[in-house]
């Protein structure tokens, strides 16, 4: 037999020599540079094996992979046996595993039986029992009873290595595929083996826990159950739960997971396998961040607003669309529709049609967070319908990947560990920054140190060549000028862009059309037979011609008057570009209708409350951040948790316009139908860049969020939480004497909206320029209303404020 | 105890000279005990941000190492050899003798604070046996009463001298020449003593040496080159396993091309 | 025929101040350094190469054939290091040669770097030995300042920086690879082969590591020829080495001798074993190489003689214990040491010593159980060549070859405590027979 697509690891796509040889009398050809246990495995013969793990360069610790091997390929054999995890196949090489070898037999039991002498044996009370390699192949591979009378190795039990991870010692084989994982994916050697001979362990150094962002896939690979989840622990046996797969929706990497639940509860999120999209390894928050929906502020009914008490009032499904049919309908059309940046792209599609074809508006925009007119031109131009253009496994394949207003280690954690991988393989990481991170440096980074905002500047001089990948954050959206010089750069050296957006439903909501000039399927708004062809498709006469307003224009005119009413779906408040300017127009909207999970800041003001369906209870899809559409089926079957999509299509039919479709299932079919654009696409943006000078006492800001903070999707983990990295302000130690600060002491940001205090901790970013997380203890949005490249007042202190204008 | 910018300076000196600094680790634990009387958490933080290494990289090597001491050292550090040899000819005795005497048990320090008792393994000294090291110093024969002597003596400040070595300063010290330091002390002691000149003196006595260049072209005429070229004959003459095995491994069609052309 | 004893290496440790560079020098020390560094590099190996010089650290591989595989198109820079963590149970030669002359180690150090075109050579000296420390760190600056290392060598344009490191206790370290990653300031564990240390080896570099017995071995060869070394030892076990003694012999110590001597000619040199001694059995190469008895005294100690017996020449550490002794209790005590050393990385070796250990104490205690002897030896054949590198290895062969040798004595470990068949003070250096009795 022949198989020809084993990973090893291996890029490229120049043919695969390959390599014949004979395992258990049986010939098989592979690969050259394949392990000879995955030899076996295609063959179907599974070789027993702890330390082994395809993406952990192999270390031969554990010996329980032992064959024989009769011939190495040239005619001699090997005295001893070999393991087998770390022997490449050679031509000619004969392998006798423990099917066919009573010396591999006889060895790979007798390494179980020793395995097992200082394992507490303790299955009915671990965590792993039901799912454990080392349970299972000890049945497969060892013997009944041991011949080990003798005094077994004992530990206090557990250690924490951090809040969110435990240790129970005695039952680590010491595999070292944990240590190796932090090592050499994560690059968080936090924990370590430590000790020596029968006393070695895993541990951490005691004053340093294992806060990884990563930690989690530790648990996930352990071969025992040494380690477990705070979260996870003696909750549940694997035997009792319901997996189903699913795609994590905290980032836009679109990672695959599996949800174990049980009796309609989420029990615990685990690593899917997708050697394409995130291997597998999931981010700490895509593996713990699930409770958040049940944490106690879930809308559970349709609420309507009293207009004589004034108070939301549970109502019946049809009062409440009936209600909300009345409000919108009043408005004439005035209507801004803000989906914000999570739905799944089959519910974006819904507002983006009930949008267009219900209210008739072409005011709609899903950037609940800082944006620009250039952005979405450059969105329009170069994203939009350009499905894999860019992918995880190009990311391996470039000369260079330039990362532009993007720390992917706190936004999107599945590109950091695919950069990272690339980079040990050679692969250079430039990152246009202010500062070289920590994520940059475990990349092998390089950094082009920029002040945030000059970044078309640091485009402009970079040199590439067509091999280069530039990656770009949505933060780029708050430099004037920085997608243009993006594309300038990209188009002179041909090199290729993807656009990182943060949130999981950006990328699918971009393709469904949720932004005012930009139609489903990259349609331009302005061009006449895109228009046509969704009407055509859409089975409408016209969709509005009028060009529409954006998140600020909707607010701004809402404020103003102009916009009657609002449709809000996931949209906090305190992530939009001006949270005090978006209350007030909130206070001035005359009718809000919200299709929201939880309670928040809009229900306090909407009219009509629409509870929906959280991603766990719905089928649907994320567009990822290299257009790879990922779908999912709903995890739990909540009959009374209505899509967006359901509720829309209610809403469409009170209005006397319905969508034309009401599940799931066919508003994807109602996608595929429609399918891209082939026509002509708008130009990209030529902005220039902003060059008026920060004005005298104030600092130039840059921020973003860390992976670990106060989103609201973290809320019920506590122990995950506790693994956050601290918040602190980052500047040089001449900005922050330039200011007073006292280096490592505390100093304050403020603008005339409000002040915010952080500890300090001097690292070198350009002078003038200070660093702090943008929703750690405080929302720098919701206090300061600012954000990324804007300017600030440093001041010394926690309280005073007294460097403040 | 906090490390002054001195011992940071040092450490930082141990890091460069090496082709690579991490190299350092070893002798600047070593340097760290000299200075605060074991491996502390401050020590461990120093190395590591010295190093770019994390803590519990560090804390892996230190633990691993037996040298390397966690709890706060004795003045001396008195090792008993109670590896095989050493043990057979006495080591056993001498070192119960030393924990009834000192009353302390295995790695434990007295209560003056003077003396940390340890067993060791096979210190290179088996025709000295059996042997005691003191402070890493050699302590040749030893008795269960020499041993007793050589401990109160310690106790007491008096001046002790290592029987092949220097003048037994403290462990501190002596950690310190270890980490890279010299300390004066080298011409101190003999080149060699007692059994290390067994030999040569029997070839003295009997007028023994190795043949001249002249006796020896002589006699090898005619001897041809039974020496094997090739590393399959070369591990064939190779007697452990692990040479077998190095070879065999080498010459598998899974090592790389080059290694062949080394034959 | 040579001489019964030829010192070389060992010549002039009973020199005054034989550590200082004047008296190495008075003696013609570096003259070898002069020749060698006027021969183009290959030269130099092929001279070790034909010399038949074969590693004393235990291995025995060819020393030369070890320096022709570094491969000299690799860009990186070459390494050599010495390893001189010398710890195998009863091994004590290259303490003393350190100790005493270190000029000499020093010498070979920079002949071998020159041949294999290394920069920087380091000596791997384990920490538990400070005065030894102490002199190599001098005998070092002292070469440097003469002129013998550092840059442009005696004016040959040479360079090499010689660092000397010390170690902090972990016998593993004396293995090649965990000595490598232990010098990059790692845990000592034993590396993946390949790749082996002269493709990847410190700093992923090109690297030889050599004992320092069979460094210091190579200025003697420089300077006297390849003949000259020849002359010595047997047809495919060439030259001199150190044989050490030790033990409940009359007079232990260090013999250097050609190979191929046998223990019977170098007890009879030293006056035989102790007063009212029997040889009862004896190491040839340390604690990991199987135990002999009076039987093997006449085999030739060179690598083939000692192999054919069943074991192996090793270090050559004689270590030789009479009939005072218990040899279940001299196992036990090989086996805890091969516990507390082991590196903690493969599962036989982690696992299956601290199983050995416990079964040998029973029987140690008198308390064995039937099947124990078996049972050893089962798992013996478990842990023997399933572990990850040869330290599992050692461990079984004193247990297989002491219950070959002695079972009845494993057998009586069933019900008789062995400090009852054998009081320990008997065996001591001090026991009442011996006391004086020298």
């Amino acid at each position: 037999m022949t198989v020809d697509e084993v990973s090893t690891g291996s890029t490229g796509t120049a043919p695969v020599e390959l390599v014949t040889l004979t395992i258990d009398d049986v010939e098989v050809s592979v690969p050259k540079g394949t392990l000879v246990i995955r030899a076996a495995e295609l063959i179907g013969t599974e070789i027993p094996r702890f330390c082994d793990h395809p993406l952990l360069d192999p270390v031969g610790a554990c010996r329980q992979c032992l064959v024989e091997i009769t011939d190495a390929g040239n005619g001699r054999g090997f005295p001893k046996p070999q393991a087998s995890c770390t022997i490449e196949v050679a031509a000619g090489m004969v392998v006798k595993t423990q099917v066919t070898s009573p010396v591999a037999e006889k060895a790979q039991r007798g390494n179980m039986e020793f395995l097992l002498i200082n394992h507490p044996l303790d299955c009915p009370v671990c965590d792993k029992g039901g799912e454990c390699p080392l349970q299972n192949q000890s049945m497969t591979h060892g013997q009944g009873e041991t011949r080990f009378t003798e005094v077994k190795r004992t530990f206090p039990k557990p250690i924490k290595v951090s809040e969110q991870v435990l240790l129970d010692r005695e039952r680590c084989v010491l595999c070292a595929r944990c240590t190796r994982f932090s090592e050499q994916i994560a690059g968080d050697p936090f924990i370590a083996l430590v000790e020596r001979g029968s006393q070695q362990q895993v541990g951490i150094y005691e004053e340093e826990p294992f806060n990884s962002y990563f930690s989690g896939n530790t648990i996930q690979i352990c071969p025992v159950g040494a380690l477990t989840s705070a979260d996870y622990r003696f909750r549940a046996r694997p035997f009792d739960l319901v997996s189903t797969p699913s795609i994590a929706e905290h980032d836009s990497s679109g990672s695959a997971i599996r949800v174990d639940h049980r009796r309609g509860r989420v029990m615990r999120r685990l690593a899917g396998d997708d050697p394409e999209v995130n291997e597998e390894w999931i981010t700490d928050k895509d593996r713990f961040a699930f409770t958040y929906a049940t944490v106690g502020d879930r809308i559970t009914t349709p609420l309507v607003r009293n207009p004589e008490t004034e108070q939301l009032e549970p109502a019946s499904w049809p009062a409440a669309l009936a209600a909300a049919a009345k409000g919108l309908a009043a408005a004439e059309g005035k209507v801004g529709v803000l989906p914000g940046g999570r739905l799944t792209a089959e519910d974006a599609f819904a507002y983006s049609k009930f949008a267009r074809t219900v209210l008739r508006t072409n005011d709609i925009d899903f950037r609940a967070r800082a944006h620009s007119e250039e952005e979405a031109q450059f969105l329009a131009s170069r994203i939009a319908t350009t499905s894999l253009d860019v992918t995880f496994a190009d990311l391996e394949k470039a000369s260079t990947v330039v990362l532009v207003a993007l720390e992917p280690e706190d936004e999107n954690g599945s590109i950091f560990l695919r950069l990272r991988k690339a980079s040990r393989s050679g692969v250079k990481v430039v990152a246009i920054a202010s500062h070289a991170t920590r994520g940059l440096r475990k990349m092998n980074g390089e950094l082009v140190q920029t002040v945030p905002g000059h970044e078309p500047a640091a485009l402009a001089a970079l040199e590439l060549d067509q091999d280069a990948i530039l990656l770009a954050g949505e933060r780029l959206a708050s430099v004037p000028g920085g997608f243009s010089a993006l594309v300038a750069a990209a188009d002179k050296a041909g090199a290729r862009i993807a656009w990182v957006p943060r949130r999981a439903g950006e990328r699918g909501a971009l393709e469904a059309g949720c932004l005012p000039d930009l139609l489903p399927g990259g349609r331009p708004l302005d061009d006449v037979e895109a228009r046509t062809d969704l009407a055509a498709a859409w089975g409408v006469r016209t969709v509005p011609a009028r060009r529409g307003r954006n998140t600020t224009e909707i607010l701004e005119e809402t404020r103003l008057g102009v916009v009657h009413a609002l449709v809000i779906g996931g949209v906090e408040i305190t992530d939009l570009p001006d949270p005090a300017a978006a209350r007030r127009a909130l206070a001035k909207a005359e009718f809000i209708v919200s299709l929201e999970v939880r309670e928040s800041e809009v229900t306090e003001v909407a009219d009509v409350v629409l509870p929906v369906a959280p991603v766990v209870e719905k089928p649907g899809s994320f567009v990822n951040w290299e257009g790879r559409v990922r779908t999912f089926d709903a995890v739990l079957h909540e009959p009374n948790s209505l899509t967006d999509i359901r509720i829309l299509a209610g809403l469409a039919e009170e209005l006397g316009q319905p969508l034309g479709f009401r599940t799931v299932a066919q508003a994807r079919a109602a996608m595929v139908e429609l399918g891209p654009w082939d026509g002509a696409r708008i130009p990209a943006p030529t902005v220039e860049p902003d060059t008026t000078a920060a004005p005298k006492r104030a600092v130039v800001l840059d921020t973003w969020r860390l992976m670990i903070d106060d989103g609201r999707n973290q809320d019920g983990q506590l122990e995950l939480k506790a693994t956050a990295r601290p918040a602190v302000l980052r500047a040089s130690e001449a900005t922050l004497k330039a200011f007073d600060v006292d280096p490592g002491g505390m100093a304050t940001l403020s603008t005339d909206a409000g002040i915010v205090s952080f500890p300090t901790e001097v690292a070198e970013l350009p002078d003038g320029v200070v660093w702090a997380p943008a929703n750690s203890g405080a929302s720098l949005r919701a206090a300061l209303g600012v954000g990324y490249a804007d300017h600030v007042t440093l001041s010394t202190g926690s309280s005073d404020g007294k460097g403040a204008s | 105890m906090t490390l002054t910018d001195l011992t940071k300076d040092e450490l930082r000196e141990l890091a460069g000279r090496y082709p690579q600094s991490r190299s350092a680790l070893l002798p600047m634990l070593h340097l760290i005990q000299s200075v605060e009387g074991n491996v502390t958490n401050e020590g461990i933080e120093v190395c590591a941000d010295i190093l770019g290494i994390s803590a519990a990289e560090v804390s892996g090597v230190a633990t691993f190492y037996t040298m390397y001491k966690r709890r706060p050292m004795g003045e001396h550090h008195v090792g008993v050899c109670t590896n095989t040899l050493c043990a057979v000819m006495g080591g056993d005795l001498i070192f119960e003798r030393l924990k009834g005497h000192l009353d302390v048990g295995n790695d434990e320090t007295t209560e003056d604070g003077k003396v940390t008792l340890e067993h060791i393994e096979c210190n290179a000294a088996c025709d000295f046996a059996p042997v005691m090291m003191v402070n890493w110093e050699f302590f040749d024969n030893q008795t269960p009463d020499s041993a007793v002597e050589l401990v109160d003596k310690l106790r007491a400040g008096e001046t002790v001298q290592a029987t092949r070595g220097a003048t037994i300063t403290s462990w501190r010290e002596a950690e310190r020449v270890l980490a890279g330091f010299e300390d004066g002390l080298v011409d101190e002691g003999p080149a060699a003593a007692g059994p290390s000149l067994a030999g040569l003196e029997i070839a003295a006595e009997r007028g023994w040496s190795a043949p001249s260049v002249d006796e020896a072209k002589q006699a090898s005429s005619g001897s041809g080159d039974a020496t094997s070229d090739t590393k399959t004959g070369a591990a064939e003459q190779a007697d452990t396993q692990r040479a077998e095995t190095e070879t065999k491994v080498e010459e598998s069609p899974a090592d790389t091309a080059k290694e062949g052309e080394d034959d | 025929m040579t001489d019964t004893l030829t010192p070389v290496l060992s010549a002039d440790w009973g020199t005054d101040r034989a550590w200082t560079l004047e008296a190495y020098e008075r003696a013609g020390g570096y003259s070898a350094l002069e020749t060698a560094l006027k021969m183009a590099p290959d030269d130099v190996i092929s001279m070790v190469k034909d010399s038949g010089l074969r590693g004393r650290g235990g291995a025995g591989f060819p020393t030369g054939m070890k320096w022709s595989f570094i491969p000299q198109d690799n860009p990186k820079p070459k390494y050599l290091v010495v390893n001189a963590d010398e710890s195998e149970p009863g091994t004590c030669k290259d303490i003393p040669l350190m100790m005493a002359t270190p000029h000499t180690l020093i010498e070979g150090v920079i002949i071998a770097a020159h041949a294999i075109r290394a920069k920087t050579a380091f000596i791997y000296v384990r920490g538990e030995v400070l005065h030894v420390v102490r002199r190599l760190r001098a005998a070092a600056r002292e070469a440097k300042e003469a002129g013998y290392l550092g840059t442009d060598i005696l004016g040959s344009g040479i360079d090499v920086e010689l660092i000397i490191h010390a170690g902090a206790g972990a016998y593993i370290c004396g293995e090649e690879t965990a000595l490598l990653d232990s010098l990059e300031g790692r845990r000592g564990q034993p590396r993946l082969r390949p790749p082996f240390p002269a493709v990847e080896g410190l700093y992923a570099s090109p690297t030889v590591v050599n004992n320092v017995e069979s460094i210091a071995s190579v200025p003697s060869i420089v300077k006297n020829g390849i003949d000259w070394f020849g002359s010595m030892g047997t047809e495919k076990s060439k030259g001199y080495t150190l044989y050490s003694l030790s033990g409940h012999v009359a007079r232990p110590g260090q013999y250097e001798a050609p190979l191929g001597i046998t223990l019977r000619e170098l007890l009879d040199l030293g006056g035989g074993m102790r007063p009212g001694s029997e040889l009862k059995f004896w190491t040839p190469g340390g604690s990991s190489t199987p135990i002999l008895t009076a039987e093997h005294l006449d085999i030739p100690l060179d690598y083939e003689g000692v192999g054919a017996a069943g074991s192996m020449l090793g270090t050559k550490a004689l270590q030789v214990f009479d009939q005072t002794t218990s040899v279940v209790r001299c196992v036990l005590r090989w086996t805890e040491f091969y516990k507390h050393e082991s590196c903690g990385k493969c599962t036989p070796c982690r696992e299956g010593t601290w199983w050995l250990v416990q079964t040998l104490q029973r029987l140690d205690e008198g308390q064995g159980k039937d099947g124990d002897i078996e049972l050893l030896l089962d798992l013996c054949e478990n842990i023997l060549g399933r572990s990850f590198c040869a330290l599992g290895d050692g461990a079984t062969s004193p247990i297989t070859s002491a219950i070959q040798h002695f079972r009845s004595e494993f057998e009586s470990g069933l019900h008789t405590p062995s400090r009852e068949l054998f009081p320990p003070a008997a065996s001591t250096l001090f026991a009442p027979q011996t006391v004086g009795g020298k």
